[in-house]
């Protein structure tokens, strides 16, 4: 770990204009991945801005339905909140399909989204990454790929995103709402937060330098059947291979996203008009045009069947 | 004393505290934070500095050039200790790589540097300044490539053939010939190797996580060429070894070396990103078995060939170790073949051969009771031996295989298993497996010292180690049953090089040994105290603190009465073990579900019946046995050390990669021990556990997925890409 200064950001507009000014500044906010990665010097930050003291931790409705979730909301209130369990169960689901207790209790919600990819290979520093080091090439390709992506990637990066609770997130069309260094706000749909990496696998989200989380948005409630399958080596405690979110009506319409798969979550809305055609029709879809690798070719295959699974629950 | 002939009855048949269950002594140190682990110790000869260490970044090559001056100018930094500037480096007798490498490099993350300083973080953030420019060399990193040409293992590794296993293979009605591979795994232990070294004068003293320590003095004095005289290791608490604590590892040589540049104490543990590639592994293996077999199940020939690799000078996975002597068939053969690879250095794992050749064989067997249309616990039964199949003078001293079987198939409800992909509930896929445990019994000289005090206290010093098996409780429990006073009575003092040497801990040999030793040690005193009493001849009994000779009566106490008593003595073993096989038997039964969409596989159930000799405290094999299983579990289904066949190395090397079981993966285990008692092992007549519950327990996991799912997957681990494309279409 390098050494790095700290300070306390006064407001929300104190913190961006501070990561904006302020050379190889980082917020802070939960820790639970930044510290990690700090230790390893996969991250070197010398300045942290620590975004803790600033409130955004309540979950409040929006005028005309719909919740408003404040960035710094642990990942255990949101899974625990009693109007996400009611109305967006997906996201609930997916919450506390992610980590361990401990690390929810700390985690947050703008956290979790910008959190990085557990790629073996972005996390051994002797490895060349391109997401690490940028130009220094791409070491899992070719390599032990079994996490990694299929679909999104590109010849510089094979990443994906970890996160689980960004699937239901990206199932339920939330916006992420954020503030910049000059105070003006802006609500990024989660389709567009996260970027495919192309020949920039350093660049991950459509953030603008010093732009900062307020917090996330979900629109009004989706009827339906709310599924979060999360498949993995073990029962717990463990990235996914692949996991499922949807929301499926009575009418089997709905929509489903995939994790695992993408250095983001993995939707393609046509993909989800497809849903009362069954689980191969889906799969075709989300998966046209996917690169898989020798190692990871099984995430095809194990993606269907998921959805086949989900559709068998959503029916029953 | 020296045990050549069986043990006749002796005070430990009174098994008024031996063979009772037990609660750990030490527990309500450990839990109240109070046992010092090698890092935590705080009696050291001056405030201590902390090392951090530098790996290799390639797998095989040399270093060019280092340059090491930003680290030494940075914040903090006392000493940078490398190649350059260490002095004169040997390797000790137990390990195959250097410790300290440099210039050559032999294995990806070999120490090549330890920063000392004042805080940890500061040397972590120095150790990062180091630059180092490589010439990287081509490797050998795939078994598979490299087992093409890989020669027969030699000395006791040699390859074994009795009869005409060829002929009698080619004349077998009913065959299999089958190719299993098991992969590198990690002890992944709770502690990581971690050591403080302290330097008075010549003198050395490292508190460090050691299974054996006088292999660890004794290699740590060979490694710095020093007197071995002037090392102590203590090693009083260990937080789990599983293997990969029984030798000197980089941590001790440099801690060692940073203390001395330091000139004051130096704390070292290994980062958890290190363990994969700086330590050892179990080596990945390919086994091609071959069953013949009559029609009536009767073996005719037996087969089992393993490849594994290692580096130059390093040896093979054993893992055709059991099938010698697990069952009998009149033409058999064995060959262990070594390829080098240049990955990092392969060594034991808890139950080293049998775990991943029982993985093998068990399942083979699996398919034969299939092919021969036999329920496969018959098919155990029936080629039982109770002789050394290889030498028939040669009877096991014990060998309840059979009852194991039997009685676990019993309380298993093994009658309602059904033929493969017969049973669903709703989405999971419903099997049983079964596979018999089998691992020898060793036996290892092993030494203690007793004290009686004036109080009537009982002391016990030796340097046995306890891994978290429960070893103070046991050897508390020898010296209670022998003197004849309460638990409460017994102080053990353990893992010190300045205390009789021990057996150790390692191939389950620990808790029959050294309490063996301890017997030894505890007649003598016996011995000691009825002739300061003056009292004798005749029988003299120890129970309630007092000794008997005919009506004579003394409260042991009063034999120290004019000052401590001290006696020390050690067992030795005769050959018994070459007259008699002497082995651990079991079964495990292990229910599983699998999903039929998602391939996952899911235990249900599992049972183990072992027959292991006496047990010296059911409470303790009791978690010996569970911790067994739950490994054998992520044996069979998460756990393996990925190899870059490029960059040659182990890519998962955290707990975030490689998956060990947590505590939703494992369901309700039930353990059974058989009442035995061996008298050609030892005085004490027990054998061990630790090693015995983990051997079958991946095989009786794959045979069971197979009864649910009718796919037979032969590469372990079995993650669900390996059968999802055979489990029927799902829409």
């Amino acid at each position: 770990m390098r050494p790095f200064t700290y300070e306390r950001a006064k407001s929300a507009q104190d913190a961006a204009v501070k990561a904006a000014t302020t050379p190889g500044a980082r917020f802070i906010a939960g820790g639970t991945n930044l510290l990690d990665l700090m230790k390893l010097e996969i991250e070197t930050p010398t300045h942290l801005i620590d975004v803790n003291g600033l409130g955004m931790d309540r979950i409040e409705p929006i005028d005309g339905g719909g919740l408003r979730i404040g960035a710094l909301v642990r990942n255990t209130d949101l899974a625990a909140d009693a109007r996400v369990r009611k109305d967006y169960g997906v996201l609930t689901r997916a919450l506390v399909a992610g980590a361990s207790g401990q690390l929810r209790n700390k985690a947050t919600t703008a956290g979790n989204l910008l959190q990085r990819t557990r790629c073996p290979y972005f996390y051994d520093v002797n490895m060349p990454c391109n997401k690490r080091k940028p130009g220094s090439g791409c070491a899992a390709i070719g390599g032990f790929s079994r996490q990694l992506g299929v679909i999104g990637t590109s010849d510089a990066c094979i990443a994906t995103h970890p996160s689980d609770m960004a699937v239901a997130m990206r199932v339920l069309d939330a916006s992420v709402e954020t503030i910049r260094p000059d105070g003006t706000t802006r609500a990024i749909p989660i389709a567009d937060f996260h970027t495919l990496p192309g020949q920039t696998p350093h660049v991950e989200t459509a953030l603008e330098k010093g732009e900062m989380i307020i917090s996330v948005a979900l629109p009004k409630p989706r009827g339906g059947t709310h599924i979060y399958r999360k498949v993995r080596d073990r029962a717990s405690y463990a990235f996914a291979l692949v996991s499922v979110a949807a929301v499926i009506g009575k009418d089997g319409k709905g929509a489903v996203a995939l994790g695992g798969v993408a250095p983001k979550p993995w939707r393609v809305e046509g993909a989800d008009a497809l849903l009362p055609n069954g689980s191969k029709a889906v799969a075709d879809r989300l998966f046209a045009g996917a690169a898989p690798r020798e190692d990871n070719a099984f995430k095809l295959t194990l993606a269907q069947r998921t959805i086949a699974a989900v559709l068998a629950e959503a029916k029953a | 004393m020296k045990f050549d002939t069986p043990a006749g009855t002796n005070p430990i048949d009174r098994m008024k505290v031996v063979g009772q269950p037990t609660t750990r002594i030490d527990g309500p140190l450990k839990v109240g934070g109070h046992a010092p682990y090698a890092y935590e110790h705080q009696e050291l000869p001056g405030k201590p500095a902390y090392g951090y260490v530098v790996g290799s970044a390639v797998a095989k090559g040399t270093i060019r050039s280092m340059d090491t001056s930003r680290a030494e100018r940075a914040p903090g930094v006392v000493a940078v200790v490398t190649h350059r500037n260490a002095g004169k480096i040997a390797k000790g007798n137990f390990n195959t790589a250097m410790l300290l490498g440099g210039p050559k490099i032999q294995h990806y993350h070999q120490a090549i540097a330890v920063v000392v300083a004042e805080t940890f973080e500061q040397a972590r953030s120095a150790a990062a300044l180091i630059d180092v420019d490589y010439a990287r060399d081509r490797g050998a990193f795939d078994l598979a490539a490299a087992k093409v040409d890989a020669p027969d293992a030699t000395g006791s590794d040699a390859p074994t053939a009795v009869g005409d296993f060829a002929g009698a293979f080619a004349a077998a009605p009913v065959q299999i010939d089958q190719t299993y591979t098991t992969p590198d795994q990690s002890h992944a232990m709770m502690e990581p190797h971690a050591t403080i070294a302290a330097w008075e004068g010549d003198k050395l003293t490292v508190w460090s996580a050691n299974q054996m320590v006088a292999w660890g003095a004794g290699d740590l004095a060979r490694t710095l060429q020093i007197p071995p005289e002037n090392v102590r290791l203590i090693s009083p608490y260990v937080g789990g070894g599983f293997g990969g604590k029984l030798f000197l590892r980089s941590d001790v040589i440099m801690a060692s070396l940073g203390a001395k540049a330091a000139k004051r104490p130096v704390k070292v543990a290994l980062p958890r990103p290190f363990m994969g590639n700086n330590t050892t592994h179990r080596p990945a293996t390919i086994q091609r078995i071959r069953l013949g077999a009559t029609q009536d199940g009767t073996l005719t020939a037996i087969g089992h060939e393993s490849w594994s690799g290692d580096l130059e000078g390093g040896g093979p996975e054993s893992a055709t170790q059991q099938t010698k002597l697990l069952y009998a068939g009149a033409n058999r053969m064995t060959a262990l073949r070594l390829a080098v690879l240049d990955l990092p250095e392969g060594n034991a794992m808890r139950a080293p051969g049998e775990a991943p050749g029982l993985m093998a064989l068990e399942m083979a067997v699996d398919e034969l009771a299939e092919k021969l249309g036999m329920d496969p616990v018959k098919l155990r039964v029936i080629n039982d031996t109770q002789v050394d199949p290889e030498k028939p003078e040669r009877p096991f001293s014990q060998r309840n295989l059979v009852r194991c079987l039997e009685e676990g198939a019993e309380r298993f409800g093994w009658a309602r298993r059904k033929a493969p992909g017969q049973v669903q509930e709703g989405r999971w896929l419903i099997g049983m497996g079964v596979a018999a445990a089998f691992r020898n019994n060793l036996n290892m000289k092993s030494g203690a010292r007793v004290r009686l005090s004036p109080s009537g206290q009982v002391t016990v010093e030796t340097d046995m180690t306890d891994i978290g098996t429960g070893t103070y409780t046991i050897m508390a429990q020898t010296a209670a049953e022998m003197m004849g006073v309460p638990l409460a009575k017994v102080t053990v003092k353990l893992g010190d090089s300045s205390f009789p040497v021990s057996a150790g801990s390692g191939g389950q040999w620990g808790a029959n040994s050294s309490t063996a030793g301890l017997y030894a040690a505890c007649v003598k005193l016996r011995e000691a105290i009825v002739a300061k009493l003056g009292f004798g001849p005749g029988e003299a009994t120890f129970e309630n603190g007092q000794v008997h000779v005919g009506n004579r009566v003394a409260d042991i106490a009063s034999a120290a009465k004019g000052g401590e008593i001290v006696v020390e003595d050690s067992i030795e073993f005769g050959d018994l073990g070459k007259k008699f096989q002497q082995s651990t038997f079991g079964a495990h039964f292990v229910e599983v579900a699998v999903d039929r969409y998602t391939g996952e596989a899911r235990v249900r159930r599992m049972l183990a019946v072992c027959a292991a000799g006496r047990i010296l405290n059911p409470t303790a094999a009791r978690s010996q046995v569970i911790g067994a299983m739950t490994m054998g579990v992520g044996g069979a289904l998460m756990e393996e050390l990925a190899v870059d066949k490029r960059f040659g190395f182990f890519v998962n090397h955290d707990l975030a990669g490689y998956e060990v079981p947590v505590h939703a993966d494992i369901p309700h285990q039930e353990v059974v021990f058989l009442d035995e008692a061996d008298d050609k092992v030892s005085p004490m007549k027990a054998k061990g556990v630790g090693e015995l519950g983990l051997c079958g327990v991946g095989a009786a996991v794959a045979n069971a997925i197979y009864n649910a799912t009718g796919v037979r997957v032969r590469d372990y681990p079995i993650t669900l890409d390996k059968h999802l494309d055979k489990l029927g279409e799902v829409v």
